[in-house]
């Protein structure tokens, strides 16, 4: 076990965990952040992505010693009253079915967002493609982005 | 709310939180709980509670899955209850079979069992607070309505908040008959309304089983057999112990369980166990079965599953006869939210669960034969479920947490990876399907001929779905193929494998006679309506009218203009009827689908946001598991083990979807499974329309495609 010290939603936290353990187990098991997700375990199905320094990363795949100094956002800390544009959007397209993916899915979105304030659909394919809706929402997604977009 | 660590005494607060309610959950089931409904003034039934302020809060009996029932049943209630939905709370309610009936989330059946009795509870609270109000004004009850949770006094306009007459009418004897609103007079019945746990999801609140915590849980993860028709020999757990944070090893069956502090210490745990196998019976490989199910669609079963006229006679004497082979892989259900559950069987006797099922009783009736445990000691709380497909109907997963928590002595929460459920679950059953079917001298469609195998089942067909009742001589057989391959229901059982083969050779009976498809499917119909050949389960003008309405969507009967090619596929199942046209293009030797046209005739709508959804998905979902989706074994081991392998749909792959309903006030069917089926079919018959080529076995993207226009 190894103590890190890390900056997860603006605060300082500490865990002491295995050196290999992966960010999103640190999250939810030791933050009890658990609104990042556990799907696949090898950055396959985006259910876990958050924020390193406003870039989306897989937290499933990213072991806690090499995160550093680098700033952690997880869907928790996306926005104070849960009212990113991007949520709103979420809730205004009526976009989850079981809505399991959907954290992962928005934190995608908002960093592309970012970027990219006003995307087209080829844009959209390209920056979820790393991402799995086993209930089929991609048309209300794609509808939610592109709604996002005009919130912001 | 956070997941943060909470004491056991809050257990039955947190669980009915972490199961999307927002403030109760276990306080039909135990006493323990009553205090948390100080504020209940008004519960006239299990559906509906409202305090002294005027908050309603409706539950939630069904499991939710994505299937929007956590939205939809309360809306019945709401509706006859005339309550302002924006001031509703929902709450999911555990297991609860005193109150309850069917908490179940299979067969598409929650709104078809529920659509009387959810109006009912919500007419009689309703009626109460009216007769209260009446008391309290002393004027006649029919003089007074209710609307938007207040009780208004049509001559003097006098009006009176839930809130202010909730006391009264906790004192009045419950109607014993109703009068249910006139359809013309719905409000929320029919309209749009999201769902109602979005703002939660979208925050990361915790929701689903997964998220479940309590101080003291352990997490586990297990080792199980490493194959389908693999068992534990020996096992040696020193390694496994000596990690720090490992709390515990425990055995039973053909399992050990790892419990440690965190699920990557369990995970390394396990990791270290060395596990010893041994053969128990037949290691079944898919190449080999495919083999041998060649041989079985050649025989012949003495009992049919459906038998009308002499089919065989009809081959016999037919003039030409149209023969097909269809192939269908096993498929995984893949929940997005891995297997899960928790458990703490405690000193005292009593076991407290709760997790993502879709069946909720028969986890409990498992855990208390598994345990042998009488039932009524056994709490079983539902979460919100990241998906189930059918995965969840299954009890393996909970018992499995049962008994960890039962020989660990401590709450523990059992989590799968998902190379654990695709080697240990169960699996949407392979099978090859061969048809035959008869055209007679005077070129008519005479007989039907199908020889079905599958695995673990009986019946691996669904005998009575079209062309059913439409042929003259139809019979249908089936061969079963006993594998320790586990299977079980996935989304649309049969009917998600069947709506391919009959669709498909529809088309190309169509075709051999040169007929169009969409006028063949409607001349049986016809023909199946005119004639009785035998028992058609489908009203076979409602058929036509989804038939004709998606064709007419579609835009039916043009083919190759700017290089689009359409197909169509039809199926009636779970009491409502899909019809959909699917275009797409071949685009360097692959299949593009670019828009699907779906019409739907499930009865009334309850809500047509919820509805669109399910009906995208469903299409989506169809078309993914047709394009990509394929398990398969080696010596019962699986092939495909994540996503890397096991290809599920996404995004770009995703078309247009146009959904029309047909207006109906018949009572609402099924909707969470049937717009699956018919759309492998429709683009596999699009697929022919382009090259020629029939694809016969799936998924799609594994056969070579003749590349090119055929007309």
């Amino acid at each position: 076990m190894a103590q890190y010290n890390l900056t997860v939603n603006g605060k300082s936290v500490s865990v002491d965990v295995l050196p290999d353990t992966p960010l999103l187990w640190v999250l939810r098991d030791e933050l009890n952040l658990v609104g990042t997700k556990y799907g696949c375990g090898i950055a396959q199905c985006g259910a876990c992505t958050v924020h390193l320094n406003d870039t989306p990363v897989r937290s499933c795949s990213l072991p806690v010693s090499a995160i550093g100094n680098k700033k952690v956002v997880t869907i928790e800390g996306l926005s104070e009253k849960g009212d990113h544009p991007v949520q709103l959007a979420w809730d205004e397209a009526d976009v989850p079915q079981c809505g399991y993916c959907q954290a992962g899915q928005i934190m995608t979105a908002s960093a592309l967002l970012k970027r990219n304030p006003k995307p087209t659909d080829k844009d959209i394919d390209a920056a979820m493609s790393g991402h799995i809706c086993r209930c089929g929402t991609y048309k209300r997604i794609r509808s939610a982005i592109h709604l996002a977009a005009t919130k912001a | 709310m956070s997941a943060s660590t909470v004491s056991r005494r809050s257990f039955l607060k947190v669980t009915a939180l972490a199961g999307g309610g927002l403030m109760l959950g276990f306080h039909a089931l135990s006493k323990d709980s009553g205090g948390l409904l100080a504020d209940e003034v008004f519960a006239p039934n299990a559906f509906i509670k409202i305090d002294g302020a005027g908050v309603v809060s409706l539950m939630a009996p069904n499991p939710e899955v994505g299937q929007g029932i956590k939205t939809a049943l309360p809306m019945l209630v709401a509706e006859e209850l005339e309550v302002d939905w924006a001031k509703v709370v929902v709450v999911q309610a555990p297991l609860n079979t005193k109150d309850y009936t069917r908490q179940v989330a299979g067969g598409s059946g929650s709104i078809r069992s529920s659509w009387e009795s959810f109006r009912k509870a919500g007419a009689t609270a309703r009626q109460m607070l009216i007769d209260a109000a009446a008391q309290t004004w002393n004027v006649n009850s029919n003089e007074c309505y209710a609307e938007k949770s207040f009780v208004i006094h049509k001559p003097s306009g006098k009006k009176l908040g839930y809130g202010e007459l909730a006391a009264k009418a906790a004192t009045l004897t419950p109607p014993a008959d109703v009068k249910l609103k006139d359809s013309k007079d719905y409000k929320l019945i029919g309209s749009r309304i999201r769902n109602v746990d979005t703002k939660l999801i979208v925050s990361g609140k915790p929701l689903y089983g997964i998220d479940t915590k309590i101080e003291g849980m352990l997490y586990a993860m297990v080792a199980r057999p490493p194959a389908f028709g693999k068992k534990l020999k020996s096992f040696d757990d020193t390694a496994a112990r000596a990690i720090p944070g490992v709390k515990n090893v425990v055995t039973w069956e053909n399992k050990v369980a790892v419990l440690a502090t965190s699920t990557w210490l369990a995970k390394k745990g396990r990791e270290a166990l060395k596990l010893e196998w041994e053969d128990d019976g037949k290691l079944d490989t898919t190449a080999e079965m495919t083999e041998t199910f060649k041989k079985l669609v050649q025989q012949k079963h003495e009992q049919p599953k459906r038998n009308d006229g002499d089919a065989e006679a009809a081959l016999t004497s037919a003039s030409k006869v149209v023969e097909r082979v269809f192939e269908a892989p096993f498929l995984s259900h893949a929940p997005m939210e891995p297997m899960n559950f928790f458990a703490h069987v405690k000193d005292d006797g009593t076991v407290w669960m709760t997790g993502p099922t879709q069946t909720p009783a028969r986890t409990r009736a498992d855990v208390a034969k598994a345990l042998n445990i009488p039932e009524d000691k056994i709490f079983v709380g539902m979460t919100r479920q990241g998906g189930g497909f059918g995965r969840r109907l299954q009890s393996d997963y909970s018992v499995e947490a049962a008994q960890v928590s039962s020989l660990a002595r401590a709450p523990v929460q059992v989590i799968w990876t998902r190379e654990d459920d695709q080697q240990g679950g169960f699996y949407r059953p392979m099978g090859m399907y061969r048809y035959r079917a008869a055209i007679d001298k005077d070129n008519q469609f005479s007989g039907w001929y199908l020889i079905a195998v599958g695995v673990n089942q009986g019946n691996a067909s669904r005998e009575n779905a079209f062309p059913a009742g439409c042929v003259p001589a139809f019979r249908i057989d089936s061969h079963n193929y006993e594998s320790k391959i586990t299977t079980g229901p996935w989304r649309a059982p049969n009917h998600n494998f069947i709506a391919f083969t009959e669709e498909s050779f529809i088309d190309e009976i169509a075709h051999t006679l040169k007929k169009d498809p969409v006028a063949f499917r409607l001349e049986l119909l016809d023909r199946g309506k005119a004639n009785s050949y035998g028992k058609i389960d489908a009203d076979v003008d409602r058929y036509k009218a989804v038939i004709n309405m998606a064709a007419q969507m579609g835009k039916w009967g043009t083919q190759g203009v700017n290089g689009i090619y359409k197909g169509f596929g039809a199926h009636f199942s779970f009491g409502t009827y899909v019809a959909q046209v699917a275009d797409i293009s071949i685009v360097d030797g692959k299949v593009k689908v670019h828009k699907v046209y779906c019409a739907v005739d499930c009865g009334k709508v309850i809500n047509y946001a919820g509805a669109e959804n399910q009906i995208e998905g469903g299409i989506i979902d169809g078309l993914g598991h047709a394009m990509y989706g394929e398990l398969t074994f080696d010596k019962g081991k699986a092939k495909q083990t994540n996503f890397n392998t096991y290809k599920l749909i996404r995004m770009a792959d995703a078309p247009e979807i146009e959904v029309q309903f047909v207006k109906n006030e018949i009572s609402p069917q099924g909707l969470g499974e049937p717009c699956l089926p018919p759309i492998s079919a429709a683009v596999a018959n699009a697929i022919f329309a382009a090259t020629g080529q029939r694809l016969t076995k799936l998924p799609i993207s594994l056969q070579p495609l003749t590349v090119g226009p055929k007309m």
